[in-house]
């Protein structure tokens, strides 16, 4: 039967309709928004502090030196006195120490963190996997202090000094292996950088690596290649700026490394091209001196802290150089 | 083009059943010949799940071969066992017997990374490498150890792959920067670059729209006069356009509750969409069913 169309309901009159305001202030956002804003700049607020600080507190020993009289100076003499720079500062062995030390910890952790991580995600069995994965990034938990002292007391006479006195007698007559064999110095410190840095390189390899998609894999398979093929020629081009990035964060780690150093690079204040030779790299040299420094050698101290500064950004910002330039050629989807 | 004016008429064919007069790229049925696979008492194990049971199936030399049938039918873990793909599946095993020209694929001697070589492979998804145009037709050839002139091959390849037209001017910019038929024309490329004597395309244009479908169609008739096509398909029209004959495959449930897969029909294309022997082709190809 038909029926009429309904009336529309017919608003009170006294009601009128409401508006479109939500009546009540939305604060949430607006709050929400300038916390993270702020959290965000105080990153940057704290940055700007610590160099102008430090490049300030450093400035009379710059002024004396040059710039590039302090960063290549050979010789490190500190003054004792409290009012002016009577010293002289060259902080060229210690720059020189870091990048030497870390630059061995990169050469031995991250091939191996790449073996590591493929052995990881394509090679190890399910069962063994997921445990050994853990147990790898357990391995960065070890306080740094730990490494020190095991590769000072066990590594370093049971299995490094050995070994590095069969390379000294095999290969003593090229220029990085010249004797004589001291124990600590360059190549142990850099050899238990790399134990230390290994674990956080392996860790983000190995998500690079396994997040790398499945059917790109599948067509290398099916063109007939090996499991070495599709790894080296499919799966690592594509991880490229991943490997990078994580050997930019071993590679800081190892350049800010204090402690461990401390205890392996020996502590002198010369340099030599000898990979057994001994030295000290610029964390270990401010470490091992501001306890009992004088103002003028703290001032000596806040330089090396700019250079070691300097230093890491400089490997940073040519580290984004070379993602940038390289990936377009290996083809990182990531670039 | 005369076969892509057919091709585009045959598409605007819509429905299920497809008359027997419009089903083929007017083309004799080649004969079986000598055949390239011949697969007998075939099944295939996940672990201890029996998921495709007791296919016997033979692939003619120089033509289509389609492999059709619902979801969870087993026609493309049928596939993958031809070049055994199937062997990077963990717990993934066989019985029965594949013979490519007589030769047991499965047998002790025989190695899969061989067998992939002169049996390639297109994918569901277009999954071109990372890489730029060129060298993800070149990759092939690289890894083969091929010292031909690579600029020529690439050309040759891409030519062949009907592409090259569309590519010459940017060989070196990434792969991903074409279409999605682009790209699987690109996979078919890279396919043909190492010049195997098969190629095996599971689901290829189920990821395309019909033009870019359409060209794949032309694209694998063409190729048919020189290579051995098997292609898994879910699209019955697909089957009947391009395929010289026609393998149905139908999901089951044993008395245990397990799904598995099964060959119901074997035949040439025409016969399969007119006259099948079987109810559940009959079924299957109406409409009535899946």
């Amino acid at each position: 039967m038909p029926t009429e169309a309904p009336e529309a309901p017919q608003a009170p009159e006294d009601s009128p309709r409401r508006t479109l305001a939500s009546g009540r202030g939305r604060m949430a956002d607006p709050i929400f928004k300038w916390t993270v804003a702020a959290s965000g700049t105080i990153v940057l607020v704290i940055l700007a502090l610590m160099v102008i600080r430090t490049t300030t507190e450093a400035w009379p020993v710059f002024a004396k030196e040059g710039f590039f009289g302090f960063l290549f100076g050979q010789d490190w003499t500190a003054g004792g006195s409290r009012t002016e720079i009577t010293g002289t500062y060259g902080a060229w062995p210690f720059i020189y120490g870091t990048l030497v030390t870390a630059t061995i910890a990169i050469i031995i952790a991250l091939p191996l963190a790449i073996m590591v991580a493929v052995y990881l995600t394509h090679m190890a069995p399910r069962r063994i996997a997921k445990p050994l994965s853990y147990t790898v990034e357990l391995l960065a938990a070890v306080p740094s202090v730990i490494f020190g002292l095991w590769g000072l007391h066990w590594f370093l006479p049971n299995v490094m000094r050995p070994f590095f006195e069969l390379v000294e007698s095999t290969l003593g007559w090229f220029f990085l292996f010249e004797g004589p064999v001291r124990g600590v110095g360059y190549f142990p410190a850099g050899i238990v950088l790399a134990i230390m840095i290994l674990p956080i390189m392996t860790a983000i390899i190995r998500e690079v690596i396994a997040v790398q998609p499945l059917e790109q894999q599948m067509a290398g398979y099916a063109l007939g290649s090996t499991r070495w093929e599709v790894i080296t020629k499919v799966v690592l081009p594509s991880s490229f700026s991943g490997i990078v990035a994580a050997t930019m964060l071993g590679l800081g780690r190892a350049l800010g490394e204090t402690i461990a150093v401390l205890m392996l690079i020996g502590g002198s204040q010369s340099w030599g091209a000898s990979l057994f030779g001994t030295g000290s790299s610029m964390a270990s040299h401010i470490a091992a001196t501001f306890g009992e420094s004088s103002p003028e050698t703290r001032t000596g101290l806040m330089a090396i802290g700019v250079a070691l500064f300097l230093v890491t950004m400089i490997i940073n910002v040519l580290a984004r150089v070379v993602v940038w330039r390289l990936g377009q050629f290996t083809g990182d989807a990531a670039v | 083009m005369s076969i892509s004016n057919t091709a585009s008429a045959r598409a605007t064919d819509s429905g299920r059943g497809v008359a027997p007069d419009t089903i083929r790229y007017n083309r004799e049925v080649p004969g079986l010949g000598d055949p390239v696979f011949d697969v007998s008492g075939l099944s295939i194990y996940y672990g201890s799940n029996k998921a495709v049971r007791d296919v016997d199936l033979k692939v003619g030399p120089r033509q289509i071969t389609a492999m059709i049938g619902p979801s969870g039918c087993g026609k493309s873990t049928v596939l993958r066992t031809l070049n055994r793909m199937n062997d990077l599946i963990p717990g993934a095993r066989i019985e029965g017997k594949v013979e490519y020209h007589g030769e047991d694929l499965y047998a002790q001697h025989v190695d899969p990374i061989e067998v992939r070589r002169r049996i390639g492979m297109v994918f569901q998804k277009p999954n071109p490498f990372p890489k730029s145009i060129y060298d993800n037709v070149a990759y092939g050839p690289r890894i083969n150890g091929v010292r031909a002139n690579m600029d020529d091959l690439v050309e040759e390849t891409l030519t062949k792959a009907a592409l090259w037209d569309e590519v010459k001017d940017k060989l070196k910019e990434s792969a991903f920067a074409l279409s999605g038929g682009q790209q699987q024309r690109l996979c078919i490329a890279r396919t043909i670059a190492v010049n195997p004597e098969v190629i095996l395309m599971d689901e290829p244009c189920s990821a395309l729209d019909p033009i870019a479908t359409l060209k794949i169609e032309d694209l694998m008739y063409e190729l048919a006069a020189e290579y051995t096509i098997v292609i898994v398909t879910h699209n019955m029209q697909q089957a009947a356009r391009v395929s010289d004959r026609t393998a149905f495959f139908t999901a089951g449930v044993d008395e245990e509750g397990e799904r598995y897969g099964s060959l119901v029909e074997f035949d040439e294309t025409a016969t399969i969409f007119s006259k099948p022997a079987d109810q559940r082709t009959e079924d299957y190809i109406s409409g009535r069913f899946g």
